[in-house]
């Protein structure tokens, strides 16, 4: 299977809606080759700001831009843009529900050896805390660069979570990405799969191999985290009566507990979590990571066997 | 080590220094090895402060001195940040709290070696004129080679003598310096030369 960055598709996005919107801005930290945002830079210069190792700045400056009427995306690594301008996105972004993309790639532990200080897995719990704020974490490079410009459409304040390590293609372009919409991406009626960002390929990998054990379950890619779509987690629910989320990101706070809050409050079905348990990750190869703290088909298949006895 | 990113290095003089064994240099950024791409606190003895963050290690270490003072002991504190790191907002707060509680047990180090990821400091985002901005923050200002080992430790030296503030070391460098194809440039900031790249650089450097 063929594999690219989810931040490839950010980068490639920017260079074609710079031309669409002429009131479109870029800004950056010190990092938009990593990030892509440099393909924004490289065709229109004019638009493009980096305001240096100042992510809190960064945020507040996209924030001052928006007010004035630009569409305005902002670039840095997810630890960085959720972590040390947390207070900048709430009360000058998302409290005055400002129109800025923050775009944050390097999110999840396949950001690799630089370690656990790098590696964002709360930043959707953090950012879907937020009231106005809209999380979105592409399952792949092609739905990255259609939610890209989705939030360049969409009037308001976008998450858009990115990644560094090249992962599966598993869409063509006829995908239609469409904010607050999951897709289904295989049917199924003993549990249901509800995965986001690299764990969706994984997932479809767990529904292949559990077919064959003769175990048929429907996965869902839960793109957008918020707002949620109660509509298709329910009807999984009733469906299938049995759920298991995936996700690169702590099990607290992020796509597990979202859906865990709707099943909850209107048709509670036995759960299982699949992601980083509670724990800093550490330096190493992506795939050794993904091992090591749980993010494998495996892990996703043994969520399924044990919730199905529960069912 | 408040530019984090600068682990190996500090590795490297750690392990000197026998904190650890040399061979786990070998180990460094590797799955289930104490050498993290950013210096880990818990994982590496001599390590002081986790850091990786920038613009967050100058502040624990003006923690550190502040300590120092309560506690009437003579250590001192040194940091270490990268001229692009001092665009963070953080690293003029520290500078405020430092010279505020006159911490002359705090001397930190920029390595100015006028360049950060996206390219030259001075184009990305220009914190000049930094010895003027260090003077006003209320700190002592020394300016040196950074390249110099003697004028590195004069500087200390004199650092060591001034009361009641704090005291910068602001070294002038060259990143990847005595190695033809590595000096200078950006791109050379996060990468590992190949086993042909890293045999030529050490013939340079010998
Ligand atoms: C808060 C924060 N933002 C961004 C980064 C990513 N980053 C790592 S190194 C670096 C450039 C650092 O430049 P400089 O401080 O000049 O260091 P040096 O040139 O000495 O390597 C950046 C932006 C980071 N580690 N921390
Ligand atoms: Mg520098």
């Amino acid at each position: 299977m063929k594999k690219i960055a989810t931040r490839e598709g950010y980068g490639k996005a920017l260079a074609k809606l710079g031309a669409e919107y002429e009131n479109m801005v870029v800004l950056d930290a010190d990092l938009s080759k990593s990030t892509r945002s440099y393909e924004f830079c490289k065709h229109y210069p004019e638009r493009f700001f980096n305001m240096g190792i100042a992510e809190q700045n960064l945020m507040g400056v996209a924030a001052g831009l928006a007010a004035t009427g630009k569409i305005v995306f902002a670039s840095t690594f997810a630890i960085f843009a959720t972590g040390r301008a947390f207070e900048q996105i709430r009360n000058s972004i998302a409290y005055p529900r400002l129109n800025v993309k923050i775009a944050a790639s390097h999110a999840g532990l396949t950001v690799g050896a630089d370690g656990a200080s790098h590696q964002a897995l709360v930043d959707m719990s953090i950012m879907r805390s937020l009231p106005n704020m809209t999380v979105i974490a592409p399952a792949d490079v092609v739905e990255a660069e259609k939610a890209v410009s989705a939030v360049a459409e969409y009037e308001g304040p976008v998450y858009l979570r990115l990644g560094r390590a090249a992962v599966p293609v598993i869409y063509d372009e006829n995908h239609k990405f469409q904010i607050g919409k999951a897709s289904q991406l295989r049917e199924g009626h003993e549990a249901t799969i509800i995965a986001c960002g690299i764990m969706v390929p994984e997932s479809l990998q767990a529904a292949a191999e559990l077919a064959e054990e003769g175990i048929i379950v429907r996965v869902i890619n839960m793109a957008t985290l918020k707002p949620l779509d109660q509509e298709m987690v329910l009807r999984a629910a009733k469906e299938t009566g049995a759920i298991v989320t995936a996700e690169e990101h702590s099990i607290i706070g992020g796509l597990g507990s979202a859906v865990a809050e709707v099943l909850v409050e209107n048709y509670p079905v036995p759960m299982e979590r699949v992601g980083v348990k509670d724990v800093f990750g550490e330096s190493g190869e992506p795939e050794q990571l993904l091992k090591k703290y749980g993010l494998t088909v495996q892990e996703i298949k043994e969520a399924v066997y044990r919730v199905l006895p529960r069912k | 080590m408040s530019k984090g990113h600068a682990a190996p290095v500090l590795y490297a003089a750690l392990a000197e220094r026998g904190f650890f064994p040399r061979e786990e240099l070998l180990n460094i950024r590797k799955i289930n090895c104490p050498l993290q791409g950013h210096p880990d606190m818990q994982k590496v003895p001599g390590v002081d402060m986790s850091t990786g963050s920038l613009g967050q290690g100058i502040s624990t270490a003006v923690g550190m001195a502040l300590a120092g003072k309560l506690d009437r002991k003579a250590y001192r504190v040194f940091a270490l940040l990268g001229d692009g790191e001092i665009e963070e907002g953080q690293v003029w707060e520290a500078a405020m709290a430092a010279a505020h509680y006159q911490l002359d047990n705090l001397i930190a180090f920029i390595d100015y070696n006028g360049l950060q990821i996206d390219g030259p400091v001075t184009e990305v985002m220009s914190p000049e004129p930094i010895e003027d901005k260090f003077w006003a923050f209320g700190w002592h200002v020394e300016r040196i080679n950074g390249h110099s080992f003697r004028e590195i430790a004069t500087a200390v030296e004199v650092a060591k003598k001034v009361k009641d503030q704090p005291v910068i070391i602001i070294a002038d460098t060259i990143k990847g310096k005595g190695i033809s194809f590595m000096e200078n440039q950006v791109g050379w900031h996060g990468n590992a030369p190949s086993r042909e790249q890293a045999a030529k650089a050490l013939a340079e450097l010998a």
